[in-house]
C-alpha cells in the first residue's frame, strides 16, 4: 500500500534544501490550508450533484440534464448564481450573532473533515485522541445552528432551531456509544491506528454482533445529527418554510448549505473508517491472488468508495421514508437507541475481555 | 506540530467563510428597499416579539443530555485501556453503567422523556 507520507517528507525536504526551516513550514501550511479548502468545495460540489441524480433516480426523473452532459456544469452554475445573490441585512436581527453563526458551522465542520483519513499518510490531523477529538469538533456545529436561529428574530428560525438543537444533541449520544463500542475493540483512539487495525478484517465483521448493531445505530443516528432524511423537521419546508436558515440569503445561504452536505460526507466517512475499514482494500483470508489484486488499489479510492456507498444508502433512506414528528423522533433516540447502545456496549466489553472476537 | 496543524486548520476554516462572502459581497448587486430588511414570514408582519418564552421540554432533554454527555466523557479514556484491565474494568463499569441505566429509567418514569 502506498504511503502518502513519502511524498510530504519530500516535499518538506526539497523547500528546506534551499531556504530556511521555518519558511518551509510557513509555506507547507499555507499549501495545507488551500489543500483542504480545495478538497472541502470539491466534495461539496460533488455531493450536491449527486444528491439531486440519486433524489432524480429515485423518483424517477432525469435530474438536471440541460447544462453541460448529464447536467455536470449545473452544479457550477449553481455556486455562480449563489455568489451574485444580494447578501440582504435583516433590521431587527442581532447583527454579531447573525454574521458570527456561518464562520462556527463551517469552522465545525472543516475541523472534523479534517481529521478523516484520506489514504495511508494523508491525513492532517492525526491526534492520539483524533475520534474523540472529532465528536468534540462536531458538536461546536449546534452553537452555530442555535446562533443562526435565535440572531434571525424570526419565529421559524427560532422554533427550527431549537428543533435542530433538541434532536443534534440527543442523537449524538447514539453516535457516541456506537463509536465507544468500537473504540473498546481497539483499545485505541488514533485514526490511523484504527485503520491498520483492520488490515485482517473489518471491524464490521471482526466485531460479531454487537458491531453490526452499532453500525445500525450509528447510521441511524448518524443520520439524524446532519439533520436530513426522515429526520429533517429542523427545516420541514411544508410548516417552517427554511427552518434555522430562513433569513439567510446568498453566500450566506450557501455555507449553510454545504456544511450540510459535508457534514453529511464526515459521517460517512467516519463510518467507513472505523466500521468498513477505512482506506484498507478488501481481502478474504486464503484467497492470496485476489488480495494481491486487491492492493494495486490505491487507498483513496478505496476510502472514496466506501464513503460514496455509505452517503449512497443515506439519500436512499431519506428519499423513502416520510419526515417523524419531533415526539416520535425523540422517542425513538431516548426509549429505543440510548437503551440499546448502553446494552450493546456492555455486550462489546464482554466480547472483548473474555477475548471472543477474532 | 499537531498545535500548529490544529491553527492552520481553524484559520483555513475562517478564512473559506471570509473568501466566500468577500467575493459575494464585491460582485452581487446591492439595492435598498424597506419591505426587503423585514422578517421573512411569507408576507403577514410578526406579531410581537420573537425572543420570547419557550417550550420547557427542549430545556429537560439538554438536563438529559447533560447527564449522559458526561458519562460518554468518562467512558472514553476507560474504553482505551479496558483490554488491559480485563474482568476488573468489566465490573467497574458495570456498575457504572447499571447505574445510568436507573437514572433514565427514573427520568422515563417521571415522564421526562414524553413530549406534551
Amino acid at each position: 500500500m502506498f504511503d502518502f507520507s513519502i511524498v510530504t517528507q519530500w516535499i518538506h525536504s526539497m523547500l528546506t534544501s534551499f531556504m530556511p526551516e521555518g519558511l518551509a513550514v510557513f509555506i507547507e501550511c499555507v499549501a495545507i490550508g488551500v489543500c483542504i479548502m480545495l478538497a472541502y468545495a470539491v466534495i461539496a460540489i460533488i455531493m450536491i450533484f449527486m444528491e439531486r441524480k440519486v433524489c432524480a433516480a429515485f423518483q424517477c426523473r432525469l435530474g438536471p440534464m440541460r447544462v453541460g452532459p448529464w447536467g455536470t456544469i449545473q452544479v457550477f452554475a449553481d455556486v455562480f448564481k449563489m455568489l451574485i445573490k444580494e447578501i440582504i441585512t435583516i433590521r431587527h436581527a442581532d447583527n454579531f450573532l447573525y454574521n458570527l453563526a456561518p464562520y462556527i458551522v463551517i469552522l465545525a465542520s472543516i475541523l472534523s473533515f479534517s481529521c478523516l483519513p484520506f489514504s495511508k499518510g494523508m491525513e492532517v490531523l492525526d491526534f492520539n485522541v483524533g475520534i474523540f477529538f472529532l465528536m468534540a469538533a462536531s458538536s461546536i456545529g449546534v452553537v452555530g445552528i442555535l446562533l443562526a436561529g435565535w440572531s434571525s428574530n424570526n419565529k421559524y428560525s427560532l422554533i427550527g432551531a431549537m428543533r435542530s438543537g433538541a434532536q443534534m444533541i440527543s442523537y449524538e449520544l447514539s453516535v457516541g456509544l456506537s463509536i465507544l463500542t468500537i473504540v473498546v475493540l481497539t483499545d485505541t483512539m488514533q485514526f490511523s491506528e484504527i485503520v491498520e487495525r483492520q488490515a485482517d478484517g473489518w471491524f464490521l465483521f471482526k466485531g460479531h454482533i454487537p458491531a453490526m448493531i452499532a453500525f445500525i445505530i450509528y447510521l441511524i443516528a448518524g443520520n439524524a445529527e446532519v439533520n436530513r432524511g426522515p429526520f429533517d423537521l429542523p427545516e420541514a419546508e411544508s410548516e417552517l418554510t427554511a427552518g434555522y436558515h430562513t433569513e439567510y440569503s446568498g453566500m450566506h445561504f450557501g455555507l449553510f448549505y454545504v456544511a450540510e452536505f459535508v457534514n453529511l460526507f464526515i459521517i460517512a466517512g467516519v463510518a467507513a473508517t472505523i466500521f468498513l475499514g477505512g482506506w484498507m482494500p478488501l481481502h478474504i483470508p486464503g484467497l492470496d491472488g485476489f488480495n494481491t489484486v486487491m492492493d494495486y488499489i490505491p487507498g483513496f479510492v478505496w476510502f472514496f468508495a466506501k464513503s460514496f456507498f455509505i452517503v449512497w444508502l443515506l439519500m436512499w433512506i431519506k428519499w423513502t421514508f416520510p419526515r417523524l414528528r419531533i415526539d416520535q423522533i425523540l422517542t425513538l433516540e431516548w426509549k429505543y437507541l440510548v437503551p440499546i447502545g448502553l446494552c450493546n456496549l456492555l455486550l462489546m466489553v464482554i466480547i472483548v475481555v473474555f477475548k471472543l472476537h477474532f | 506540530m499537531y498545535f500548529t496543524l490544529l491553527v492552520v486548520v481553524i484559520l483555513t476554516a475562517i478564512a473559506l467563510v471570509a473568501v466566500a462572502l468577500g467575493i459575494a459581497r464585491a460582485i452581487s448587486p446591492r439595492s435598498y428597499n424597506p419591505q426587503k430588511g423585514e422578517a421573512y414570514e411569507c408576507g403577514i408582519p410578526t406579531r410581537g416579539q420573537s425572543w420570547m418564552q419557550f417550550k420547557v421540554g427542549y430545556y429537560l432533554f439538554a438536563i438529559l443530555f447533560l447527564m449522559f454527555d458526561v458519562e460518554t466523557v468518562f467512558l472514553f479514556p476507560w474504553a482505551a485501556v479496558v483490554q488491559d484491565l480485563g474482568v476488573y474494568g468489566l465490573v467497574s463499569i458495570f456498575f457504572f453503567i447499571v447505574v445510568l441505566i436507573l437514572g433514565l429509567a427514573y427520568a422515563w418514569k417521571k415522564g421526562a422523556l414524553e413530549w406534551k
